[in-house]
């Protein structure tokens, strides 16, 4: 139980990319954990690492040391565990959503959902029901049939999410899922996220450099040169922002 | 979900355009197939109409068809009365090439005797050859009408009837007339000739001083009646009676000096293989080339619409896709189009083939061995695509 308290551990995370002249440490001794439920921002200028954080943590960038464990399971340690399906963890424990918001351009904005939850065994019509379901939720109930190209950046960054979503994992990543919106949309789509973290009791991990977009957030990491520098409640980023 | 079909349904204009470019190439590879076929079914078509068991040419050549072949038209009585021959007909064989309208006009010209075999094998419009001399019946692929006239030789033919579709192995139409009028097209001089013939067997003769006046014409008459012969055929078929053996009848003719007995089967390989072979082998090197030409374009096309999707691709393994759902992307597209552009080929060509100039002949068992061998061109074609795939990273799916 104890174990399982953390939806996201991180131990002691490095990744250095290239090696000897060339190598770049992009992040450095890097060390947090996520409880489900809670919302968590990272913070930090361009090039310090944040995102080369949330892929390690997304099983997509293989850590140099240090550990990740997700939902329990110890993924990373020195290097892949070996023994452990990453395809498999990424669709069931993990959701993706990014600046762009990656949807598949011959899909439309339902079978986008759909491709998710099928590819981890649901059938199609359960698949479809469940897509249909997840859109409505996020106001996209009159936008099932329409393709991506057809959609605007706020919607098309809803039906991402929804993707994400799909499998009700434990985990969300999200790498500047704003960036491509303007403030208004922007805001609305941090507050989806925190209604989600809440109401389906997931851990979401959001990258951004965006001091406005994280009110409401439960905590935030400062991130700087490859190292955490800094960890604040909300409260206090709203004050310090106050203050600046 | 079939992720194959969506792509396609999304670019349905890219890939009709690319799957009919292919379909037109597999279409020219199915046509030369055909022609290969055609050329077979050309070469044989004589031989199919005559039915007969046994082809009596002169000795040492191959003939009639693919070596010219002279034996004298009255060898046929000996034959017939070989035991075991049912009936022996004499045919006349030549090719003829007379202006018409102005344009060449080239035609296979058969001679055949009126009460024997090896005429025409239907009538399509119009009647037989009733009368010994002057009348014809020709392949409809002629355009010739009923009633037309026709000028060979020294006199004038009239198309009394068509005949359906028969040609030469070469390919030309045939024309039927009576075994007289074509050995009298083929060797019967002018009447300026004859007499130029006559006068000068007759002075040769007189100067012969131990021949009495009354000898001499009696010769002069003999000889101009040998020498203006025109009983020379270029075959004589034979068939069988009912149990009678193949091997013994051609025992037999071969004993006499001066002929050989060819059975049909013997006739078939020297047309099929023997004079066709050069033409199989050109049609089969144009149909090997077209067909990686078609590997090289479909591996083209996948490769780079594999390049388009690899975002795509990185988004789907991102979010956890199994390799066979990548794989079986691109493997069902190109199959897909190696299917599509196979059937626009082959649509293609059944909507066209009888406007081709040569016989284009359609086997089921050629059209089954090109498809699998276009779908096996399209599971080779894809690995370039697919290999391409495999090596993409989840996180290419990151880049704005
Ligand atoms: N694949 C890579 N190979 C080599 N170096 C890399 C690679 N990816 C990132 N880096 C380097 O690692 C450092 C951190 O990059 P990262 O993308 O994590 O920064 P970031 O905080 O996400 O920046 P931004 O806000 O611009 O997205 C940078 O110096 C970058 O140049
Ligand atoms: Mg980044």
């Amino acid at each position: 139980m104890d174990k399982n308290m953390y939806a996201i551990e991180v131990e002691r995370l490095t990744k250095i990319y290239g090696k000897g002249e060339t190598a770049v440490t992009a992040i450095a001794d890097a060390t947090l954990q996520v409880k489900p439920g809670e919302l968590v921002a990272i913070l930090g200028p361009s090039g310090s690492g944040k995102t080369t954080l949330l892929t390690c943590i997304g099983l997509i960038n293989e850590p140099t040391h240090g550990t990740v464990v997700i939902d329990g399971t110890t993924v990373a340690d020195e290097g892949w565990k070996s023994g452990i399906d990453l395809k498999r963890m990424r669709r069931e424990k993990l959701g993706f959503i990014f600046q762009a918001h990656n949807l598949i351009p011959f899909l439309t904005a339902q079978e986008n959902v759909m491709i998710a939850l099928e590819i981890n065994n649901m059938t199609k019509n359960e698949a479809k029901s469940r897509a249909t379901e997840l859109l409505t939720s996020l106001n996209l109930g009159h936008r099932l049939g329409n393709y991506p190209s057809a959609l605007s950046g706020g919607e098309a960054q809803r039906v991402a999410i929804a993707r994400a979503l799909a499998n009700k994992p434990r985990v969300i990543l999200a790498d500047e899922p704003t960036a491509a919106l303007d403030t208004e949309n922007g805001k609305n789509v941090m507050a989806l996220l925190k209604k989600l973290a809440v109401e389906n009791y997931s851990a979401i991990l959001v990258v951004t450099h965006d001091h406005r977009m994280v009110e409401g957030f439960d905590r935030i990491f400062q991130v700087n040169d490859g190292r955490i520098t800094d960890e604040k409640s909300n409260l206090e980023v709203g004050a310090s922002h106050e203050r600046g | 979900m079939n992720l194959a079909i969506r792509d396609i349904r999304y670019h349905r204009g890219r890939f009709i355009l690319t799957s009919i470019g292919l379909g037109l190439l597999l279409g020219v590879v199915i046509s030369m197939g055909g022609i290969y076929r055609g050329l077979i079914a050309d070469a044989l078509a004589i031989l199919h109409a005559n039915k007969a068991d046994i082809w009596v040419v002169q000795q040492n050549t191959n003939g009639p068809f693919a070596e010219s072949s002279r034996i004298p038209e009255d060898i046929k009585y000996r034959i017939r009365a070989v035991p075991g021959v049912a009936e022996a007909s004499p045919l006349s064989f030549q090719t003829i090439q007379i202006e018409r309208h102005g344009k060449p006009f080239r035609f296979f010209l058969i001679g055949y005797e009126m009460s024997g075999f090896g005429g025409p094998p239907e009538i399509v419009a119009g009647r037989g050859i009733r009368q010994k001399h002057y009348e014809m019946v020709a392949a409809r692929a002629m355009g010739m009408q009923i009633g037309e006239k026709i000028h060979l030789g020294l006199h004038d033919y009239t198309i009394v009837g068509l005949t359906g579709k028969i040609v030469s192995s070469s390919g030309d139409p045939v024309a039927y007339v009576s075994l007289v009028d074509a050995q009298d097209i083929q060797f019967k001089k002018d009447n300026d000739a004859i007499r130029n013939d006559r006068e000068r067997i007759g002075a040769n003769l007189a100067n012969i001083q131990t021949l009495s006046p009354a000898q001499g014409k009696y010769l002069q008459q003999n000889i101009s009646a040998i020498t203006e012969s025109t009983h020379t055929v270029n075959t004589i078929v034979v068939r069988l009676a009912p149990g009678a053996n193949l091997h013994d009848v051609q025992e037999r003719i071969s004993r006499w000096n001066h002929f050989k007995p060819i059975s049909d089967a013997e006739q078939t390989a020297i047309l099929a293989k023997g004079m066709i072979e050069k033409a199989r082998m050109q049609l089969g090197l144009f149909r090997v080339i077209l067909l990686v030409i078609s590997a090289v374009i479909i591996s083209l096309i996948i490769y780079t619409s594999t390049l388009d999707k690899i975002k795509v691709i990185a988004t789907l393994k991102l979010i956890g896709s199994q390799n066979r759902v990548i794989i079986g992307m691109i493997l069902q597209q190109s199959l897909l189009m190696g299917f599509i552009a196979y059937f626009i080929g082959y649509g293609l060509i059944l909507l066209t083939y009888e406007k081709f100039p040569r016989r284009i002949v359609l086997e089921a068992f050629d059209m089954q061995i090109l498809f699998v061998i276009v779908m096996v061109i399209c599971v080779i074609s894809s690995f370039v695509g697919i290999r391409k795939a495999l090596k993409v990273e989840p996180g290419e799916a990151l880049g704005g």
